[in-house]
């Protein structure tokens, strides 16, 4: 199957647009999953104190 | 620094110095009469002195100190030192570059010092050599803080900062003799090309590693950024510099790409090096430095990951719109510009988000120099991200394109953005790491930070005035449809503006020189930080690492 300029613009045209859309929706819908505010409350503070070196 | 590495850690650093001087004296031999053969040469030289400092601490005895308990910083703070190294070198030539636009004869008359030779030592050498090793020596950085974990290998380490750093001298002094492939960001030469792609996998496997050890459960947004970059970064290099080479023995090679393709594909290259070179990495520097020095959690961590996707998805496709008004299909300039203009949604996002952490902690952005540096640098990020969706409308771009507008737009970024998140961010880590109080002057920091701003406002003044004044005389017609103004009258149109330009490089060029010094000072002759828990013992303490009595 040819490579043709036509069909490279039908699948942008088409599969971009849906596949853009639905990471859209997932990365929404992972940044804003409630049960996952705890976790990232704990990432975001976490750098604030960081110095004490690696875990044990 | 070489005596921290165990001695199994210096035979395998021994072993690399070897090879790498092979591969050098193969080139040097194979390239004679060709720039390749002096590419040879520095690599020799550079293989024999990395050898002769890994051989003055091969007999040394074996480190002492607990790796379990502290990070491994040493690649870091010669990352910093290096990359100030750079700045220097890289916004002198800039400065020389500008002068020579405002006063030619400052050529002199040389084939090396011409324009199109010392420009790319100027990008290469801010770019790749400024920023590149900030990246790395703080991606080393944070990737430890943030997985609370010691990198992961400590040959790799030095192998990526020093690997990248002869690419660094590969490119540039390949300028100099005219080595290019005339591919903008991406002029070095296909060996170049090659050894870059090695030093980059090793670098992505080292981030990756370390990250399998974290003990945090989730990994912080500044480590995706940085992540996206190092990732995306590798897959633009290899693809836009597929190349044959006309001969083994020579520097020459054809690109793979041809015509409009091999400009889409350079374009895509070109700018997503300004997305996740120039972009992702340092967003990964303001989402970890801008927080901790500010003492406040970032504004929205929901926000930061909703605006990390978008970039990281937006701007792959945005490179089109350096190509509106030629050859490539409607369609494809379109979606370029289309997804430019969204890109101003994360963008904004990322420095409304820094701008949100500020919020309530305004009195210490007045008090601390450094940390103004930084919302100065969030400020420049959203006013550069708004430009950029802007000129990269086609209508726009036929005022804007090919004139000095975009030089302005990119400084705004490259200045106002890149290098003030930088600085800010090498002012608050260097006295950490050398375990320093503080700077050893905080009256130079505020004097950079008003010499970088200042030089930043007049540089970009002047483009914007130049650019558009430029592009208008581009387009002015007279009555009987024929061009108004000669190519010559718009030089002399722009003459001040170019005076200008060289002056507000000037003014950062000693910012950077004032920085260099203080970082110096600050590691030779600051006062030690009296630590309030005991510092892990490290080699250099001529001591038991354990207690007698344990």
């Amino acid at each position: 199957m040819d490579l043709t300029h036509d069909l490279t613009s039908v699948i942008a045209k088409s599969f971009g647009l849906f596949y853009l859309i639905a990471l859209s929706v997932g990365i929404t819908a992972y940044a804003y999953w409630p049960s996952l505010g705890k976790r990232f409350d704990k990432a975001a503070n976490s750098i604030l104190d960081d110095e004490d070196g690696p875990c044990q | 620094m070489m005596e921290r590495l165990t001695g199994a850690e210096r035979q395998i650093a021994l072993m690399i110095c070897v090879v790498m001087a092979t591969v050098g004296l193969v080139m040097a031999a194979a390239g004679r009469g060709d720039p390749m053969g002096s590419h040879g040469a520095i690599v020799l030289i550079a293989a024999g002195i990395t050898t002769f400092f890994v051989l003055r601490a091969i007999g040394e005895p074996e480190p002492a100190e607990d790796r379990t308990v502290n990070y491994y910083d040493d690649p870091t703070k010669a990352g910093l030192v290096i990359a100030l190294f750079w700045a220097v070198v890289g916004m002198g030539m800039g400065v020389w570059v500008a002068a020579q636009l405002a006063w030619p004869d400052l050529r002199f008359d040389a084939a090396w010092s011409s324009f199109g030779r010392i420009r790319p030592v100027h990008t290469s050498g801010v770019i790749f050599g400024f920023g590149g090793n900030a990246l790395i020596a703080t991606s080393y950085h944070v990737m430890q803080r943030t997985s609370r974990a010691r990198l992961a290998g400590h040959v790799s380490p030095w192998f990526v900062l020093l690997g990248f750093n002869l690419f660094c001298i590969v490119a540039a002094s390949g300028y100099l003799m005219g080595v290019t492939q005339s591919k903008e960001y991406a002029e070095p030469e296909w060996y170049a090309d090659i050894w870059l792609v090695i030093v980059w996998v090793v670098y992505f496997v080292l981030y990756i590693r370390t990250l399998a050890r974290r003990n945090e459960p989730h990994i912080y947004v500044a480590n995706w950024y940085y992540m996206a970059f190092i990732l995306v970064v590798a897959i633009l290099h290899i693809v836009n510099n597929l190349a044959v080479p006309a001969s083994l023995t020579g520097a020459k090679s054809y690109s793979a790409f041809a015509g409009v393709q091999d400009a889409m594909t350079q374009w895509w290259y070109g700018h997503n090096a300004v997305a996740f070179f120039l972009t992702a990495g340092f967003l990964g520097m303001l989402y970890y430095f801008l927080p901790k020095r500010a003492e406040r959690p970032i504004y929205s961590y929901r926000l930061s990951i909703l605006s990390f996707w978008g970039i990281v998805f937006f701007y792959i496709w945005a490179g089109s719109h350096h190509l509106h008004y030629t050859a490539l299909p409607q369609w494809v300039q379109t979606l370029g510009m289309t997804f430019s203009v969204m890109l101003l949604v994360p963008s904004w996002a990322s420095a409304g988000n820094a701008l949100m952490t500020l919020n309530g902690a305004w009195h210490k952005v007045r008090d601390d120099a450094t940390l103004r540096f930084m919302m100065v640098a969030a400020v420049f990020y959203g006013l550069s991200t708004f430009e950029g969706s802007f000129m990269a409308v086609r209508a726009v771009n036929s005022l804007s394109h090919y004139t000095d507008w975009t030089v302005g737009h990119v400084h705004a970024g490259a200045m106002g953005w890149v290098a003030l998140i930088t600085f800010g961010s090498i002012y608050s880590v260097v006295p950490l790491l050398w375990k320093r109080e503080t700077m050893y002057s905080w009256k130079l920091v505020e004097w950079h930070f008003w010499l970088a701003l200042a030089g930043t406002v007049i540089y970009v003044f002047a483009m914007w005035n130049s650019g558009i004044i430029q592009g208008l005389m581009w387009r002015t017609y007279t009555e009987s449809g024929t061009l108004a103004y000669s190519f010559t009258d718009t030089l002399v149109a722009m003459h001040p503006y170019y005076v200008a330009r060289a002056c507000g490089g000037a003014l950062f060029l000693t910012g950077a020189i004032l920085a260099a010094y203080n970082v110096y000072m600050t590691i030779r002759h600051a006062p030690e930080k009296r630590p309030e828990r005991d510092y892990p013992t490290s080699s250099e303490a001529t001591e038991p690492p354990v207690p007698a009595a344990e």
